[in-house]
């Protein structure tokens, strides 16, 4: 009986009839390399190694299973980067068995990443491409932000740095503002789905002038909640200004892109909603202090018109003025009692630029920069020394 | 005019309050009603920018699907 495919239990006994290792997998490369020709094959890069040698060991896999590849230097060397773990691949390969190992592998001579980067990202395009044409991402659509928030939202979950770093940011900058919180799942299964809901809780709520959604650091994998479509309609839709704090540096999500205002942090996004409480008192002191000037303005003016006019109404209107400059000095008195001039009696001054901003940072006074500095009694013009 | 109940109406009537005054040739009674209106919107102003605890509340919704506001401690 010759050797053959056939089962030879006979045969399989007898240390003649029995075949070497070696026989067996000599015999399957021939099978294989001759059923399958060199072939293009797509899957996701796992497991990569570069040996010293120059030559790449990976596997492909995708959802059902996965076979080893190898990609010898000769064939790697005009390739300018090894392809990243996870990354979608087309790679033209010779399927084979690996003699010395009994394994079957691919032995890969062209790789190219799907230009995009992978499969996952071709969905991302379809679904962005859905929102473009809806005009969802049209930069003309974006909400301003309200200048004064009294109520603002924030979607996230109750435990992450998240909102603790909102919560710092606004507690800071504007505690005028009262902050809901509408705590939901940020990462995980179901995510997208839980942020949604949380959108159509807002939409309930009475006064809320701008909303966050965000979630703080964690891997690149826990995006893909937003990057869901429905997700991202569901903020397009939503009824007041969203800003979203979800993304990475380096990764724009489809929330992000839909948002009115995209922040790189939840800080960033609590500094976006708000003014900052400490300037705008530097802003309203200046208004007073201008209102001050304006009125005493009015009154010298007035003043000297009547002592130029010189005639017998000059007694009654004396004693008007007179009633009138009571009054000035006694609302003077309410407006210093509110005045930041008491602090620059101590000795303090403020520096003010062009537009009445407080600077209080070294880095806002750039050379030549002109700026009046306010000390108690008035305002000097100053200059900062050009370098 | 009835009293501005936002706080950025409140600052728009003060900054036209200033250029009013600095700028319109008002006769002196008008100047002073509108120094003291200023000043009213001035002491408004400090007020909504004291320095306040910031209200932080949870948003939960019952079995009936009503909203509740928990208060939540900062």
């Amino acid at each position: 009986m010759g050797r053959g495919l056939s089962l030879d239990l006979g045969a399989a006994v007898s240390a003649e009839g029995a075949w070497t290792v070696g026989q067996v997998t000599r015999r399957a490369r021939a099978v294989i390399e001759a059923g399958l020709p060199p072939l293009w094959v797509r899957g996701e890069i796992t497991g990569f190694k570069a040996w010293r040698s120059g030559h790449w060991y990976f596997s492909l896999r995708d959802e059902t299973a996965q076979v080893r590849c190898v990609m010898f230097q000769s064939d790697n060397r005009g390739l300018s980067v090894p392809p990243t773990e996870g990354a979608q691949v087309f790679v033209l390969a010779r399927p084979t068995v690996y003699d010395a190992k009994g394994d079957f592998q691919l032995t890969v001579h062209e790789l190219l990443s799907t230009e995009a980067g992978g499969l996952w990202q071709v969905a991302l395009e379809k679904a962005k491409a859905a929102l473009a044409k809806d005009g969802l991402l049209d930069p003309t659509r974006k909400r301003a932000l309200p200048s004064f928030p009294r109520r603002i939202a924030m979607i996230t979950s109750l435990d992450g740095a998240a909102l603790r770093d909102v919560m710092a940011v606004l507690a800071r900058r504007w505690p005028a503002a009262e902050l809901l919180v509408l705590p939901t799942k940020v990462q995980g299964e179901n995510a997208a789905a839980a942020v949604r809901a949380a959108l159509a809780l807002l939409g309930r709520l009475e006064g809320v002038d701008v909303a966050i959604v965000g979630r703080g650091g964690g891997g690149k994998e826990d995006l893909w909640a937003f990057n869901d479509e429905r997700l991202a309609r569901a903020v397009a839709a939503a009824p007041v200004p969203i800003i979203s704090a979800v993304g990475h540096e380096t990764d724009v999500t489809l929330c992000d892109l839909v948002a009115d205002v995209r922040a790189a942090t939840p800080s960033a996004a609590a500094e976006a909603a708000t003014p900052d409480r400490i300037e705008l008192l530097g802003h309203v002191d200046h208004l007073g202090m201008r209102l001050a000037r304006g009125l005493s303005g009015r009154s010298d003016r007035a003043r000297e018109r009547l002592a130029r006019s010189g005639d017998r109404l000059t007694a009654a209107l004396e004693r008007r003025v007179e009633r009138l400059g009571h009054r000035v000095a006694e609302l003077a008195g309410r407006l210093d009692a509110l005045s930041p001039l008491k602090v620059l009696e101590r000795g303090y001054a403020v520096a003010r630029d062009a537009d009445g901003r407080v600077l209080r940072r070294v880095v806002q006074f750039t050379p030549g920069l002109a700026f009046r500095l306010r000390v108690a009694d008035g305002e000097v013009p100053a200059k900062v020394r050009e370098s | 005019m009835t009293k501005p109940t936002d706080f950025g109406a409140v600052l728009e009537r003060l900054e036209k309050i200033v250029r009013q005054l600095e700028s319109e040739d008002l006769d002196l009674d008008g100047a002073l009603k509108l120094f003291e209106e200023g000043v009213e919107r001035l002491r408004e102003a400090r007020d909504r920018l004291a320095a306040a605890e910031l209200k932080v509340k949870q948003v939960l919704t019952d079995q009936a699907g009503r909203v509740r506001l928990d208060d939540v401690d900062g």
